[in-house]
């Protein structure tokens, strides 16, 4: 644990002083588990509200179709009652109106879509969702910055805190930390000012969130998995038959 | 390897039992591979129902509106028209719609849920020409005695306004009706039938 | 073809259809060699009857080529080889066709299996010599089969389009820029741009899914023939036609079909389960089989952090790595000595002076001034050389028996080391590059290329056992 403070640590030093050497090390970032349960279908239902009322506005999904949110419990109607702006059918993809040239100049890069990421933010630090979980947890005040935000997990990243009056304002505080026979300071993350959500309930939002983008980076996963146990079983028996075969021959040859 | 000691039954039992087991598994597998050729859900997307405003359709008139890439035509008919279908049905193959060229709720005699409003696939059931319109009742080349309906360029077919096919014409059956609801009085819905139907 | 006198085929299947079975089975040899061919290739296919475990490779490997090729046809229903479509059109394929993503992840999880069933494959025929007189031929065919893998896998991973993809693609092409004097003109021409682009896509494209294939199915063909021809090896390494039976057939072969029929299906059902245990439960298998930077639409404009190849590629990787400026005298010094070797150890003045001939010149291309190459050049073409070495086996091993099992201490050694080596290159070749890594990348590439270059000498010494005249079970 104190290594990974001791890590942690680093990285603030290095995000301070030189921004370079913070992409490099990026991959040292302690992550947070996600608390996420992928057949926790309220939760994924959650989480789609939220996708759609936050992060469609600027980001796109553009491999996914609103109606494959079936898949997660809702209906057709539903879909388009709750989730859907008018105007857009329920098998259309989850695109975006914002134009990517204009986004380039508000942001400094436009901003990706998002259908995937959850699978190419995997990494030996962590899955994706950890990390997902981690960044949107982790942006704090930044004067210099100039969105006015940066982020521990993403260093200097160009988006903004959407979600900063729900989860309040944080930033970058010494703290002591006392162990056996040391004492040290340390750069952490401390709220500021409190959003609209206490932490436990911002955590609980993003983590809904986030078991939602997992989905969407893989709707088939739950799918697949149940087939495969039928694959395998069915493999299982293709082998008992097999090698009743296979030893019914040889013993012409022992 | 003499066959002296060896069970013949059981090495047959065995070998039906694998190439049965094996065989249903390759059944099995090949199930995803059929189905990919199937339309993906892009394609079912595209398709999806389409909605039509009738309201400003004028009677005698018709509109074409798009639907899995194929014309589907929406025609007002009149009094007059519906008249010439009552009074067509010897010339038609098939007056009565026996055949399943349309839902069941459009096996009428005006092959239409409202009498007013025929829906059509506007594509000729003998080889996917789009057959033009002829509503007037004339005499035309084709038949001096035409009572109003559709002429299809290419082969010659004929149908009436009821999309129903002349007799002795290539093609063989009436137009296709595709499935449609009314969402209002004057709002249809097609390609999906009603709700609960 | 086969020497052994023919017996009438009998089919065994159920009673009354027999009849019409084999009138039909009669009508279609009288044209076409139908019953010949099962007979020379399976029927009376006589094989080693002690087969062990490492022979099951050679027929799974034929199971992921079809599975290849069946999960191909079908995926370039769906796939557009255009850089503007590329990206979107797999995950169309991963999402709205219909058993897209098992498609998919069939042909991705094959790619690897592909390889780790050759590598495992070709460990076998290192460990019982399959490559010795008389097989020399389908060891080489085998070794083309494995560059045309390497070239079909390359070329099918920029397909996805996605940043491992792009950069992947990048990095490798530019390693013809190193070749002196044509390298940049070649590169751009294997591009067809000036960086990778939509043409490249399209081209690598064409390659992976119609020149390759058909070259590598010709290959595989070939391996078969080749195979049939002068009939398998076994762990013994000892020739089962030495002794045959009254009618010609070796005594310790048993028929291909059923005996390995039957035992190659239990290999398949093996392999299958372990196959659909990655596709359905770790299609990515940790970033090794689908790497995640992939699942980022590529950009020219932006390097990932880490690029390596996949997997399979990089113990070579590894050694194109290792060659660095400072590590060229170690080389030319390795050189000279292998110079030295040889002039003190051959008989025939005429090799003597051709290797010092050729000695001397490969040391002035690498240490001679200005006369040499940089070190780039020498990463490609050691890299290279690492791949080619292979088809010299069969003349580099000395040894009077084919078999490990008969084999002495120096060349279990050297063949324990080689595997070591090569696990520990392609484990260096997924890592950021570090100064120890270098070191033991430099060292494994010394490694790599003294199993090969040494043999001669250090088979001809072993203490070997004497092989038996018979196989053993």
């Amino acid at each position: 644990m104190a290594d990974n403070m001791n890590k942690f640590k680093n990285l603030i030093a290095a995000l301070l002083f030189a921004p370079a050497l913070a992409l490099a090390a990026g991959a040292d970032v302690k992550l947070d588990r996600a608390p996420i349960d992928e057949t926790d279908q309220a939760s994924l239902q959650r989480g789609a509200r939220h996708f759609v009322n936050y992060c469609l506005n600027c980001h796109s999904a553009n491999y996914m179709r609103y109606n494959r949110l079936k898949d997660i419990g809702l209906t057709d109607q539903q879909i388009l009652d709750n989730l859907v702006f008018t105007g857009v059918k329920v098998g259309d993809l989850m695109r975006v109106a914002m134009d990517a040239n204009e986004a380039r100049e508000w942001f400094g890069a436009a901003p990706p879509d998002l259908t995937v990421i959850a699978r190419s933010r995997a990494s030996h630090a962590g899955s994706g969702a950890d990390w997902l979980y981690s960044y949107l947890r982790g942006f704090y005040r930044d004067a210099e910055r100039p969105s006015g935000w940066n982020n521990t997990v993403y260093p200097n990243v160009g988006m903004p805190h959407v979600l900063w009056e729900l989860q309040g304002e944080q930033v970058l505080a010494e703290r002591k930390v006392q162990g056996a026979g040391f004492e040290r300071t340390e750069m952490a993350l401390k709220l500021d000012k409190p959003g609209k959500l206490s932490p436990v309930e911002y955590d609980r939002m993003v983590a809904d969130l986030v078991n939602y983008m997992v989905f969407m980076g893989e709707p088939v996963r739950n799918d697949r998995k149940t087939i495969g146990m039928f694959v395998l079983l069915a493999l299982g028996l293709l082998f008992v038959l097999a090698y009743a075969l296979k030893k019914e021959y040889w013993k012409d040859v022992h | 390897m003499s066959d002296k000691d060896t069970d013949q039954g059981k090495r047959q039992f065995l070998v039906a039992a694998t190439t049965v087991a094996g065989g249903v598994a390759a059944g099995a597998a090949a199930v995803p591979f059929v189905a990919s050729m199937m339309p993906s859900e892009r394609a079912k997307a595209a398709g999806a129902p389409v909605e039509v405003d009738v309201s400003a359709l004028a009677p005698g008139e018709r509109i074409t509106v798009e639907w899995r890439g194929k014309p589907v035509w929406v025609v007002r008919r009149t009094k007059e028209m519906l008249e010439t279908i009552r009074a067509n049905d010897a010339n038609v193959a098939d007056p009565e719609s026996k055949k399943p060229m349309q839902p069941p709720y459009a096996a009428n005699a005006t092959r239409a849920i409202k009498d007013e409003f025929l829906v059509v696939v506007g594509i000729c059931t003998h080889l996917g020409c789009s057959p033009v319109d002829k509503f007037a009742k004339q005499a035309e080349a084709f038949d001096p005695n035409w009572q109003g309906g559709f002429y299809c360029p290419c082969h010659g077919s004929l149908f009436d306004l009821a999309g129903r096919v002349y007799k002795n014409r290539p093609a063989p059956d009436n137009l296709v009706v595709p499935p449609h609801t009314y969402l209002s009085d004057t709002r249809i819905l097609i390609g999906e039938d009603s709700k609960g139907a | 073809m086969a020497a052994t006198p023919k017996e009438p085929v009998q089919f065994r299947g159920a009673g009354p259809l027999n009849a019409p079975i084999s009138g039909l089975l009669t009508w279609v040899d009288q044209r076409f060699p139908l019953m010949s061919l099962w007979r020379d290739h399976l029927s009376q296919y006589y094989a080693p009857k002690n087969f062990n475990f490492w022979y099951f490779f050679g027929s799974l490997a034929m199971l992921v080529l079809v599975i290849q090729i069946v999960t191909g046809i079908f995926l370039v229903m769906h796939y557009k080889p255009s850089a503007a479509e590329a990206f979107a059109s797999v995950e169309y394929i991963m999402r709205d066709v219909p058993g897209g993503w098992f498609i998919r992840y069939m042909h991705s999880t094959g790619a690897s299996a592909f390889f780790i069933v050759v590598y495992l494959h070709m460990f076998r025929g290192l460990m019982y010599g399959s490559y010795r007189q008389p097989r020399e031929l389908i060891w080489i065919f085998g070794m083309l089969i494995y560059l045309c893998l390497m070239a079909e896998a390359f070329f099918g991973y920029l397909l996805p389009w996605g940043q491992m993809s792009f950069w992947g693609a990048q990095v490798i092409v530019n390693l013809f820029d190193a070749l002196p004097v044509i390298g940049p003109d070649l590169s751009t021409w294997i591009r067809g741009d000036f960086v990778v682009s939509d043409a490249t896509l399209n081209r690598f494209f064409a390659f992976h899914v119609i020149a390759l294939p058909l070259v590598l199915l010709g290959l595989v063909a070939a391996h078969i023939m080749a195979l049939h021809e002068v009939g398998s090896n076994n762990p013994d390494g000892v020739e089962i036609k030495k002794h045959k039976d009254e009618k010609g057939r070796p005594l310790d072969g048993i028929p291909f079909h059923p005996y390995y029929t039957v035992k190659d299906i239990v290999g398949v059902v093996v392999f299958l389960f372990l196959f659909f245990l990655v596709v359905f439960f770790m299609p990515e298998m940790g970033g090794y089989f689908l790497e995640f930077n992939n699942f980022i639409p590529a950009d020219p404009l932006k390097t990932p952090p880490h690029i390596a190849p996949v997997w399979y590629f990089t113990p070579y990787y590894s050694i194109l790595r290792a060659i660095t400026e400072e590590f060229m005298l170690v080389l030319a010094i390795g050189v000279a000595a292998y110079v030295v070797l040889i002039w003190l150890t051959a008989r025939d003045s005429r090799v003597k002076l051709a290797a010092a001939a050729i000695g001397l010149v490969v040391i002035v291309l690498m240490k001679g001034g200005p006369l040499a190459l940089d070190a780039k050049v020498w990463g490609v073409v050691m890299m290279g050389a690492a791949t080619l070495i292979f088809f010299l086996l069969p003349w580099l091993d000395r040894s009077p028996v084919k078999s490990i099992r008969y084999k002495g201490t120096l060349f279990r050694t050297a063949l324990t080391v080689f595997v070591i080596t090569f696990i520990v290159l392609g484990y260096y070749g997924v890592q950021v590059v570090t100064p120890v890594g270098t070191v033991i990348s430099q060292i494994g590439t010394l490694l790599y290329f003294a199993f090969f270059l040494l043999m001669p000498w250090y088979s001809a010494m072993d203490k070997t056992k004497p092989e038996p005249d018979r196989v053993t079970m």
